[in-house]
């Protein structure tokens, strides 16, 4: 008697995906991919609108202070000088006071909320706070001009009249309205929740058995911070700082309304004359001739390279802090 | 005789302790009162700037003679710390104040019943409304939104499902892209799309910039919602000889979904207030535009920006009013993406 036991065919085991899986992976995959498509248009495309400013006026667009354009009554353009000095001067200029003036009160209030205030304290505050990151820029820009600036003038006229010696704070002609230093306030003030946030997080990170030792060994609280917190959270700090200067740097409408507006390289924070080169676009949009919108989109350009530099290097700093977690 | 015994708190703070602050705190307000009415300096802040300081000279030094000077230190920075925390809520309650003071006398019936067609920024305020603002906003908000969210969200998955070999350069330009200026955006757009094919403003045109500033809020906050789903939902769906899609449709995805609407309504809240790209290419109109995709279309934050240019006190006022209502529909997205998330957490 034969014995006819059917053998079954092995099944074939694969870790192939089906297709709805490759289906799947392909379509989530192209939209991880996104945001380098965008990022690599945005790129392209002001890159190629600028391009031809960008070669007339050379290395000059970044050096040279002059924005004027001439044209026939064809609208032929005869002359043209467009250069960025005055504006990039004046943006570096706003956002170092920014972040000089918030740096140490968002370090002082993340201290203070991870390590002093009680936790229903905390609690409130946090969620103000992101509120605060929330709000639109134009609230901060028509609050701050009608409201903020007077008194920001009147801080500037006696820093000017008790440390006018210091050539930084040098004001000729006697003139306060609408300087960098009122934008630079404004800023800060934007910025504030943003580096808050990031110290706080940077600070609870601080390893919880070296600030029982530090207290075990009878530091007081503000030695165990300077002891244990302050060296753990000191880069992150300093990540989240480039981070507020990168939003300042890219910020417009606030700047825009706060801001007096000079073709002039001006170094001296005080006096109400300044640059921006988010504010810039804004003023000349209106007006501006098709040849001046590619001026434009060169200073876009000159724009998003210097946020995206200066924001790539502060998430890495960010990161990199996260991960060693001494 | 029973003795009871009472607890001994070292720790608390005894009568005399309180009635030292109390002390510290009258002599450093008189403090900033003369210190104010002799020199330069004026106004409220100057007494609370320097109230915070004399307080904290004054705690310090009595710290310093009874223990010594590391306790100074300490209560020095007590003072200083939360002094940082006040600058720090300061501006926040003056724009909350100012903004409900002055925006309340414009809030009319008529403002949410006509548009500013027949009206300019300067005439009374009876006149016109804020209607076309805030049709033109909702239609931004939604266009953006069909077109950001998917790709947000769609991000976030890669970054958590997949896992694939650009995890770790996706990760790192979302977050590069959450920095791009506004303005940039405005451009690229005007660059890419305005000027070579539609040549013309339309609430398209500014909600594509919009959506540009919209992903790379939505994607973070998705990712970090989709990181919090335990793995053990992943392995028992593949277990029941899911695939990864239907894993992710039928369990991952609906187990976030309320973490997954805070990340939309964080989205919301960034755009709906944002100015530039707006004014570039939104053309803001003032009249309500039923297209979505052609004609100029106002919006709330145009309509704040050219009342306060027009600088009249009426339209001022308009500006003000145009804030509020923006405020609180910030505030209002704001709170509802908060206590979604808080349910999510308390789950």
């Amino acid at each position: 008697m034969s014995s006819s036991v059917v053998i079954p065919e092995p099944r074939e085991i694969s870790t192939e995906p089906r297709r709805s899986d490759k289906v799947f992976r392909g379509v989530v995959t192209a939209g991880g991919l996104s945001s380098l498509v965008i990022l690599g248009l945005i790129l392209l495309f002001l890159a190629y609108r600028g391009y031809e400013v960008l070669s007339q006026e050379g290395i000059g667009f970044i050096t040279k202070a002059d924005w004027s354009i001439t044209t026939d009554d064809a609208a032929n353009v005869i002359e043209s000088h467009f250069g960025l000095s005055a504006m990039l001067v004046g943006t570096i200029l706003c956002s170092i006071v920014a972040v000089v003036i918030a740096v140490p009160v968002s370090v002082f209030s993340a201290l203070f909320l991870n390590f002093y205030a009680p936790a229903w304290l905390k609690r409130i505050l946090v969620t103000i706070i992101d509120l605060m990151a929330a709000f639109p820029s134009i609230l901060f820009g028509v609050w701050g001009f009608l409201v903020l600036m007077p008194s920001v003038e009147y801080w500037g006229k006696l820093i000017n009249k008790y440390l006018g010696w210091i050539p930084l704070f040098e004001v000729k002609p006697y003139f306060f309205t609408r300087s960098p230093f009122v934008a630079g306030v404004v800023l800060a003030i934007m910025i504030i929740p943003i580096i808050t946030s990031v110290s706080r997080e940077i600070f609870a990170q601080a390893p919880l058995d070296r600030i029982q030792a530090a207290f075990a060994l009878g530091a007081t609280r503000w030695a165990m911070i300077k002891a244990v917190v302050i060296p753990h959270g000191r880069s992150g700090v300093v990540g989240g700082a480039m981070l507020g200067l990168g939003r300042a740097m890219g910020e417009t409408v606030a700047v825009y309304t706060v801001l007096n507006i000079v073709f002039q390289v001006n170094w001296h924070v005080l006096l109400g004359a300044g640059g921006n080169v988010a504010s810039l676009i804004i003023l000349k949009f209106g007006e501006a001739s098709p040849y001046e919108i590619k001026a434009l989109m060169a200073a876009g350009l000159v724009l998003f390279l210097l946020t995206l530099g200066v924001n790539a290097l502060a998430n890495l700093i960010v990161k990199s802090t996260g991960k060693s977690g001494r | 005789m029973t003795i009871s015994a009472v607890p001994s708190k070292p720790w608390a703070k005894s009568s005399s302790d309180r009635l030292r602050s109390l002390i510290f705190f009258i002599a450093a307000a008189g403090f900033s009162y003369a210190l104010v009415a002799a020199t330069e300096l004026k106004g409220k802040l100057a007494y609370a700037f320097v109230f915070f300081i004399a307080y904290a000279v004054l705690v310090a030094g009595f710290a310093f003679i009874s223990r010594g000077a590391p306790a100074a230190k300490d209560a020095f920075v007590n003072t200083l710390v939360a002094l940082g925390a006040v600058i720090t809520l300061l501006p926040i309650f003056s724009i909350l104040l100012t903004v409900i003071r002055r925006g309340l006398p414009g809030i009319k019936l008529n403002l949410f019943k006509t548009d500013m067609a027949l009206a300019a920024p300067t005439d009374p305020l009876t006149n016109g409304g804020l209607l076309h603002a805030i049709t033109g906003t909702l239609t931004l908000v939604v266009l953006a939104l069909v077109m950001s969210v998917p790709i947000g969200i769609l991000t976030a998955l890669y970054l958590t499902e997949i896992k694939g070999k650009f995890s770790g350069p996706i990760r790192f330009l979302v977050q590069a892209m959450s920095g791009v200026p506004s303005i940039v955006a405005g451009l690229f757009i005007l660059s890419a799309v305005l000027y070579p094919i539609t040549k013309g403003y339309s609430a398209l045109m500014g909600s594509l910039a919009l959506t540009i500033l919209m992903i790379p809020t939505v994607a973070r906050t998705a990712e970090e919602v989709l990181l919090l789903i335990p793995n053990d939902l992943r392995e028992a769906g593949t277990a029941l000889g899911g695939t990864q899609w239907r894993t992710v449709a039928m369990i991952v995805v609906p187990a976030a979904r309320s973490g997954l609407m805070t990340a939309v309504i964080l989205g919301i809240a960034r755009i709906a207030g944002e100015t530039a790209p707006i004014l570039l290419l939104t053309g803001g109109g003032d009249k309500v535009n039923p297209n979505p995709f052609s004609g100029p279309v106002g919006s709330l934050p145009y309509y704040i920006w050219k009342s306060f240019n027009a600088g009249s006190p009426e339209a001022l006022t308009r500006a003000w009013a145009g804030l509020l209502v923006l405020m609180v529909l910030v505030l209002l997205l704001f709170i509802i993406a908060r206590s979604l998330s808080n349910r999510k957490m308390s789950k």
